[in-house]
């Protein structure tokens, strides 16, 4: 699926060596020291070593790791508020760390803005005048940026604020006014350092629940950093995952929690609800048997015997789901004579599209006894999900 | 074998010597200049009316912190009028203002600059500790062969003496303005200027406002001990009370100083929030 983008950043062999000497460090990584044995010798610290990934364009990249991955110092290399020892970050044909301060300066303003992790928006400026701040400093006129603040306010919910002071809002709000002051900048790319980990949970949920309406909308190119697996897996198109300063597996939510890349993703992966993780796509199985919507009761009656079924689906000839046949109501059918089934079947089921969370499916197995019908856009049935198959999928990715 | 005692005092003097002559047309053109701004601050001062002045300065300070510090202001003022203090007040309030212009004008362009280089700040600190602790006397005799006796010697040694809180707490207040805010400006693409100009110097304007406050309570205490060197004001007040021994004109000098130093600190204080 990512095949078909194109790449908006493309980083190489970064690495970061903080202390006085980098190059020593590195020289020492060549030679095959892991991280504490080079701090050992020298006192460097190797915050990264040998990073290789590309984000694509209009992707949600999800960052992840625990403190000290060095996840912070990666997206800081990204504009260069940490500057990297060595390796290549492509923007636009730009090779980031070879910019002059004038070029980077231009750089920083056409491609990046920035969230960050608290908030960091300026005390002495109204909520209007801190979202025009990127607009300002670019030398946009006036009535323009004041526009453009006014908008990306809107986008966010804020529209009222703008004359309040950042201290007046609640976290969550400040931090809609720190998203504001990244969009009304229009980049090309969003950087999120831990922009929610400041927020109490429930307003966390909700703004990572935004920022992927936003995102959707705008299909803004977006680095996001977070030492929140839950949060990743919500968000992330893709995951990176970060332990001490190397990328231990790049892929897709599903792809890190089907196929972990080792013991320590693993472990971490542990403590995931796999309900909330999971869908109705990995719990679904074929359907066994289906009835026709021109089949008469008696061919019905004996599809669900010869499969063991006390109900059945009806579908049209293009596989689009129409109702349920319970047995009872075919056998009536049958005896009052009746030549098609178009009476008996009704929609008094279960019907969910494939992404749904498995964790939402165990309501409705207690409401009805019948299978869950999986469909897609189109109404086409794609196949059911038994309560068995749900607890037996999860006990599986447990065990993994 | 004895040790011999080093001249550090001969080789200040003869530095000191070295200034004076090589650089009089320097001094003298500062002398000028500060003269004349001292003649036409004060000129100007003494031509207003004294219920005039008293009623500027109680509107400004209910304008700036409200009725309290008015009826204050306006109460100290009359009481210095009525000792008959009024002149000598006035001379004192010209030089802290124009000591404290002079100083703070120095002390706000290098305090910026201490706050953005470390190796600056570093060699400035060991300065500014030198220039405070220094005893306030000893500004008085360089000043002398500099400026002659009298205002211009005053004000020298005044802005050496009252100057390092400004600088000080310039830069503190730049130093102090959160990482990430310097980051977030950083990340937006704002240049160095900028970055000063929109974040940092706004940010950082209630504490430079707290230096400025401490530098002018400095000059006030040295432009009276300045009187020893023949600036004119409520110090000359105290320091010929001491010559006559007379305890009361010396104690009624000194309270006026003292309402002076609580009106503009009032003052300064409240211009702060």
């Amino acid at each position: 699926m990512t095949d078909t983008q194109s790449v908006k950043i493309k980083v190489r062999n970064l690495s970061k060596v903080f202390g006085s000497n980098p190059k020593k460090g590195l020289e020492l990584r060549d030679q095959g020291l892991k991280r504490p044995e080079i701090f050992e010798k020298t006192g460097l610290t190797l915050g990264l070593s040998k990073i290789d990934f590309d984000v694509h364009e209009g992707e949600l990249l999800v960052i992840m790791g625990l403190s000290g991955s060095g996840k912070s110092t990666l997206i800081r290399c990204l504009n260069r508020l940490i500057e990297p020892t060595e390796g290549e970050i492509v923007i636009d044909g730009e090779d980031i760390p070879q910019l002059s301060d004038k070029e980077l300066l231009e750089c920083r303003r056409r491609h990046f803005s920035m969230v960050f992790q608290n908030f960091a928006l300026f005390p002495h400026r109204t909520v209007q005048q801190n979202a025009e701040y990127g607009l300002e400093i670019r030398g946009v006129a006036k009535e323009e940026r004041a526009e453009k603040a006014r908008n990306s306010l809107k986008q966010v919910g804020l529209d009222g604020w703008e004359d309040a002071l950042p201290n007046q809002l609640s976290g969550g709000m400040q931090q809609r006014v720190g998203l504001a002051r990244a969009l009304a900048n229009d980049s090309t790319v969003l950087l999120m350092d831990e922009a929610f980990s400041a927020l109490d949970p429930l307003i966390r949920k909700d703004m990572q629940q935004e920022l992927l309406e936003l995102q959707h909308r705008m299909k803004k190119t977006t680095v996001f950093i977070t030492h929140d697996l839950d949060e990743a897996l919500n968000i992330g198109d893709r995951i990176i995952l970060l332990k001490d300063g190397e990328i231990v597996q790049i892929g897709t939510p599903e792809q890190i929690l089907t196929q972990p890349a080792d013991e320590y993703v693993e472990r971490f992966i542990e403590g995931v609800d796999m309900s909330r993780i999971l869908t109705a796509r990995n719990a679904m199985r074929p359907v066994r048997a289906t009835a026709r919507e021109d089949d008469g009761p008696r061919t019905v009656l004996r599809k669900m015997s010869e499969n063991g079924l006390d109900s059945i689906y009806v579908t049209s000839r293009e596989r689009k789901l129409l109702g349920l046949v319970e047995v009872d109501a075919a056998d009536q059918a049958t005896k009052e004579g009746k030549q098609d089934i178009s009476s008996v079947w009704h929609q008094d089921f279960a019907c969910v599209g494939p992404d749904e969370p498995l964790h939402n499916l165990f309501a409705m197995f207690s409401e009805k006894s019948f299978p869950i019908a999986v469909v897609d856009e189109d109404k086409r049935l794609l196949g059911v999900v038994v309560k068995g198959a749900v607890l037996a999928e999860l006990a599986e990715s447990g065990d993994n | 074998m004895e040790f011999p005692r080093i001249p550090l005092g001969q080789w200040i003097e003869g530095g000191l010597d070295f200034l004076t002559s090589e650089y009089s047309v320097v001094t003298r053109a500062i002398s000028r200049v500060t003269q004349t701004g001292i003649e036409a601050l004060n000129d100007s001062l003494m031509w207003l009316p004294e219920w005039v002045l008293m009623a500027l300065i109680a509107l400004l300070s209910w304008k700036v912190a409200g009725t309290r510090l008015a009826i204050g202001a306006a109460a100290g003022l009359a009481l210095i009028w009525n000792l008959e203090l009024w002149d000598p007040m006035i001379e004192s309030l010209t030089l802290v203002v124009i000591a404290t212009l002079v100083a703070v004008s120095i002390a706000l362009p290098v305090g910026i600059a201490a706050a953005l280089s470390e190796r600056l700040y570093r060699t400035l600190m060991p300065v500014l500790d030198f220039m405070q602790t220094m005893p306030a006397f000893v500004y008085l005799i360089p000043a002398i062969p500099f400026f002659g006796i009298g205002s211009v010697s005053a004000i020298f040694a005044t802005v050496i003496f009252s100057m390092p809180p400004a600088i000080r707490f310039t830069t503190l207040g730049i130093r102090q303005v959160p990482t990430e805010l310097i980051e977030a400006a950083d990340a937006f693409g704002s240049t160095r200027k900028q970055k000063l100009l929109k974040v940092q110097l706004p940010l950082s304007l209630p504490t430079v406002m707290a230096g400025i406050n401490q530098t002018i309570m400095l000059a006030l205490s040295m432009v009276v001990i300045a009187a020893m060197i023949g600036a004119d004001g409520l110090g000359n007040e105290v320091w010929r009370a001491i010559q006559r021994l007379r305890p009361g004109d010396g104690f009624e000098a000194g309270i006026a100083v003292v309402i002076l130093a609580m009106i503009l600190d009032r003052l300064t204080q409240a211009l702060r929030k």
